[in-house]
């Protein structure tokens, strides 16, 4: 039995410690949102938070993750906002209708939500760079990038909600 | 045949997996029985059909059944019987439907149907379901109309033609007096059925629904990773399948020892699969599965197989050597397939005006995101159950029944064939090789068993795009026309896996942007050369538009350069004034015409010139750029639509960067806007890689490539702003998923071209120059 915590969730798995991250996700825990896609970390489809961090769950073994946090596109809206059960995104992308066979998409989301975790306003050039490990074979990346700038300011504002939020309670 | 019906609620339930509502109309039952899907769809493959006339549709008028239900509460399915690969069908039938039945689209929601004779044909390839099936589509939501309308006028004791449906209601205009669908729907479903053509169809100036972006059918599902795809299917005491292939196309395995495997924990089998001759239709090939617990064990089981082959006729096939081969024969005199004016052969070609230049396409692979997969379960009654993402489900389900040895018709109950969301497809999963792997495994094992294919199964075992040869020679006159043409292709043909004494290419494959080239020179010879084939190749992205449409555009840029006017000039002189151009009047009997009955759909010059046009203006493509960038353009027309498009490059010290790219189609009547959009930037994404850096080749008959590190597809960091210019228009609708990508590969040349001076005749680029 190995122990992770999956979506907010400790679980005891049934499974080789050795065993990728992405089938213990897929097969034992019977999460499918979380993809494969080349099981050597080349496309990016398999992509997951490990502690936040977006890591490739296919070269990932499952041992990576004993005692730490493991999210998927399942649980990437959990807490972010109660109101909807979307992270925002999630949101970005449903606005700019981003998919198109939608099988990769969850790995883009889980890296851009990484992304925008480390930079809240990224540029053309940042997104380049932190999304070339993600493939769509669909060819939706001008959306992508569209995406990833809403959502970057989304997030911002919530942001400056929240503090503001805090002052007045501090003030109250 | 357009008759329409209501259905029980029994029928509902199995076609569809949901149950009904309380007014189900369908269309009638279609002709074939399923045991005959599979025998039209080989026969279409041999003759060819099946790459031109939308892959393997029947264009049967009423061959297509598209069903709508409407619940007591006013709820609305639309059930798609089309599949769904990415391009947006789930949203666009239903859509058609919803806007001729009034509906309100936030009480729609799209079913996706499952594998069923009933449905007419499900074949999803070939661009081909709105634009071989609008009619019955829209009929379809007019019948349902209709219903509601005498239902309602049946109430209010009013004439029915003073009622009419409107969001979702039946109003009667006169006393403002309104009943939903949902209060109508019981009454309504004991009406008789009206008969589809005396029923007026919206006005395009009427639509509401067909046209506009309404809200995408099952987004939701995918942003949140509810989304099933075919890899995803569940089952208590699944074994997951991981199949070691020969590593030679059409080998055999000669022996194996499973002792080592079978050692790794959570494997529970390990199975040969049968021989089977080869080419083998769209059978599997041969091969050992291990069947374990769960993936990692299957996969780590396989590795400990000891697997000896047999190799087969093929091991001594080399796509260098083979590519070779094909330039010599596509220089070399071949069989006539289209001739116009005088013998080409009497002309003596004066060299100071003449073009003459090969091109070459290497093998493609589709690369789908999701590689193929597919679950089956058999009962202890020999109930088979099956889930698979496919593009063709009946034919698929027809190779299911032939595979258990049962009979369609008889045994009709003994196989539900189940359809999934596809991780994209491209024509790959036209092919159920896969599924049948999966029937095969659950039979032997007797163990419900999901086959899982990996990225290096899908890429060394697919069914790929045919390398090709194209030849032209053309001379200028003064009017920088030309007056001779000479242009021959030298290509594997698809219909091959089906006839293997297949040698030439079909009237069907020479009509995809080949034979059909719409240009008015008085004196034109179009040959098909005989070539021998040894991969098993396939239906990808617009097939053999690929070749022939790089091939031709970036001929003409030549021909542009040498008589020193602009590429987009040079078209307009080659194809003369605005006409309907019906390729079998002008000498190629054999056109098929994408399976398009009827006139409407013939080519049309002055739209080829209008898209040409607008990608010219939108993008400024002819202004002067600084050394080292260049503009490059291109046009082509392939499964009834128009598509040009213009891309600019800068090459510096050898190194190419694409700048920007522009595509504006013409595809007749839009249904989702949006949709045509996302397909138009994914052709010239596929097309931007496949240009670029993507081959596939064979030494002693292996695939070399493996995965995505040695057939790379374009990732974010290469891709340029990418524009899309629509052109509205009333026109009878084109197909959408592949008209994009053919002009893409030849206004990329192009543009490295204008920038560089050196012309890439031999695809990829980065053969030549860095990419």
């Amino acid at each position: 039995m190995v122990q992770i915590t999956l979506n907010g969730k400790i679980m005891s798995l049934d499974a080789d410690p050795a065993m990728p991250l992405l089938y213990a996700i897929r097969d034992i825990a019977q999460l499918t949102g979380t993809k494969f896609g080349c099981g050597l970390g080349l496309c990016g489809a398999c992509t997951v938070h490990l502690d936040g961090q977006a890591i490739r769950s296919c070269v990932t073994p499952l041992s990576a993750a004993i005692d730490k946090r493991v999210t998927t596109i399942e649980g990437l809206a959990n807490g972010i906002n109660v109101e909807t059960p979307m992270h925002p995104v999630q949101e970005a992308w449903l606005d700019n209708k981003v998919p198109q066979c939608g099988y990769c998409q969850p790995g883009q989301m889980m890296s851009a939500a990484a992304l925008l975790a480390s930079n809240s306003a990224p540029t053309d050039d940042d997104i380049d760079t932190a999304m070339q490990g993600n493939i769509c074979r669909c060819g939706t990346y001008p959306r992508i990038r569209k995406a990833i700038k809403q959502a970057a300011k989304t997030l911002q504002s919530n942001q400056s909600n929240a503090v503001n939020a805090r002052e007045q309670e501090v003030q109250s | 045949m357009s008759a329409f019906k209501k259905l029980n609620r029994r029928d509902f339930m199995l076609m569809t997996g949901k149950a009904a509502g309380t007014l189900v109309i369908g269309t009638s039952l279609a002709s074939c029985a399923v045991s005959n899907r599979a025998d039209t769809a080989k026969k279409q493959g041999a003759d060819g059909e099946a790459s031109s006339a939308g892959k393997l549709s029947s264009t049967t008028e009423g061959d297509l059944g598209v069903f709508v239900n409407i619940s007591a509460t006013g709820d609305v399915d639309i059930i798609c019987h089309r599949a769904e690969m990415g391009q947006g069908i789930l949203t666009s039938v239903p859509q058609i439907i919803a806007e001729e039945l009034g509906a309100d689209w936030e009480r729609v929601t799209a079913v996706l149907g499952n594998a069923d004779a009933r449905y007419g044909n499900q074949n999803t390839g070939g661009s081909a379901s709105i634009r071989l099936h609008i009619e019955h589509i829209r009929q379809m939501g007019a019948v349902a109309r209709d219903m509601l309308e005498h239902a309602a006028a049946d109430v209010w004791a009013v004439e029915k033609n003073s009622v009419k449906t409107e969001q979702h209601h039946v109003v009667h205009a006169k006393t403002g007096r309104k009943l939903g669908f949902g209060e109508l729907a019981l009454s309504a479903s004991k009406l008789p059925i009206p008969d589809a053509k005396t029923l007026t169809l919206k006005e395009s100036s009427e639509f509401s629904i067909i046209g506009t972006d309404v809200k995408l059918q099952g987004l939701e599902k995918i942003l949140t990773g509810q989304a099933i795809y075919a890899q995803d299917i569940q089952l208590p005491g699944l074994l997951i399948a991981s199949i070691e292939r020969p590593p030679v196309v059409g080998g055999k395995v000669k022996s194996f020892d499973a002792a080592e495997a079978k050692k790794v924990a959570g494997v529970v089998d390990v199975i040969r699969l049968k021989d089977r001759e080869f080419p083998t239709n769209v059978n599997p090939v041969s091969g050992v599965a291990v069947l374990a617990n769960n993936t990692w064990a299957a996969v780590e089981g396989r590795k400990k197989l000891k697997v000896e082959w047999e190799h087969g006729d093929n091991a001594d096939h080399n796509s260098d050597v083979y590519k070779a081969d094909l330039i010599k024969k596509v220089n070399a005199r071949a069989k006539p397939v289209r001739l116009e004016g005088a013998d080409i052969y009497a002309h003596d070609f004066d060299a100071t005006k003449t073009v003459e230049a090969t091109y070459t396409v290497p093998y493609h692979h589709h690369m789908s995101m999701e590689t193929p997969a597919a679950t089956a379960v058999i009962d202890d009654n020999g109930r088979c159950q099956v889930w698979s993402g496919t593009q063709a489900p009946q034919w698929g389900k027809g190779l299911v029944f032939a595979e258990l040895g049962l009979d369609a018709e008889k045994d009709a109950d003994k196989v539900e064939f189940n359809t999934t969301l596809m991780g994209g497809a491209f024509g790959r999963k036209s092919k159920n090789d896969f599924t049948i792997e999966a029937v095969e495994l659950a039979k032997a094992s007797g163990q419900p068993v999901k086959v899982v294919w990996s990225r290096e199964d899908d890429v060394q075992h697919g069914f790929y795009h045919s390398i090709a040869a194209n030849y032209f020679k053309a001379e200028l006159n003064d009017d920088k026309r030309c007056d001779y043409w000479l242009q021959r292709v030298a290509a594997p043909p698809i219909g091959w896996i089906f006839d293997n004494t297949a040698t030439y290419l079909s009237d069907g494959d020479l009509s995809l942007g080949f034979a059909d080239a719409p240009f008015d020179v008085p004196n034109m010879a179009f040959e098909n050369q005989e070539v021998s084939t040894h991969v098993r190749t396939g239906w990808l992205r617009s097939v053999g538009n690929i070749n022939n449409a790089f091939g031709l555009g970036s001929f003409v840029d030549e021909l542009a350069d040498k008589a020193g006017i602009s590429t987009r000039q040079m078209w307009m002189n080659l194809m003369g004034e605005d006409r309907i151009f019906d390729p079998r009047k002008e000498g190629f009997e054999g056109y098929t015409h994408y399976g398009q009955k009827g006139e409407e759909h013939l080519l049309d010059i002055s739209r080829f010139k209008a898209v040409l046009n607008e990608v010219t203006q939108k993008s400024n493509a002819e202004e002067s750029l600084p050394d080292g960038q260049g503009w490059g353009i291109s046009v082509a027309a392939s499964f009834n639509s128009y598509a040009a498009a213009a891309t600019k490059v800068a090459v510096i010290d050898g190194t190419v960067e694409v700048l920007e790219m522009h595509t504006a189609i013409d595809c007749g009547l839009i249904i989702t806007p949006d949709r045509v959009v996302s397909q138009m930037e994914g052709a010239m994404i596929m097309g931007l890689s496949m240009t670029l850096e993507s081959e596939i080749t064979v030494k002693d008959g292996k695939i070399v490539q493996n995965n995505f590190y040695d057939y790379p597809v374009s990732r974010i960091n290469k891709v340029p702003s990418l524009h899309v210019h629509l052109i509205r228009s009333d026109k009878a609708p084109g197909g959408v998923g592949e008209p994009g990508l053919p002009p893409i590969l030849p206004s990329i040349v192009n543009a490295i071209f204008h920038a560089s001076g050196t012309r890439v005749r031999n695809l990829p680029v980065a053969k030549v120059l860095r990419v």
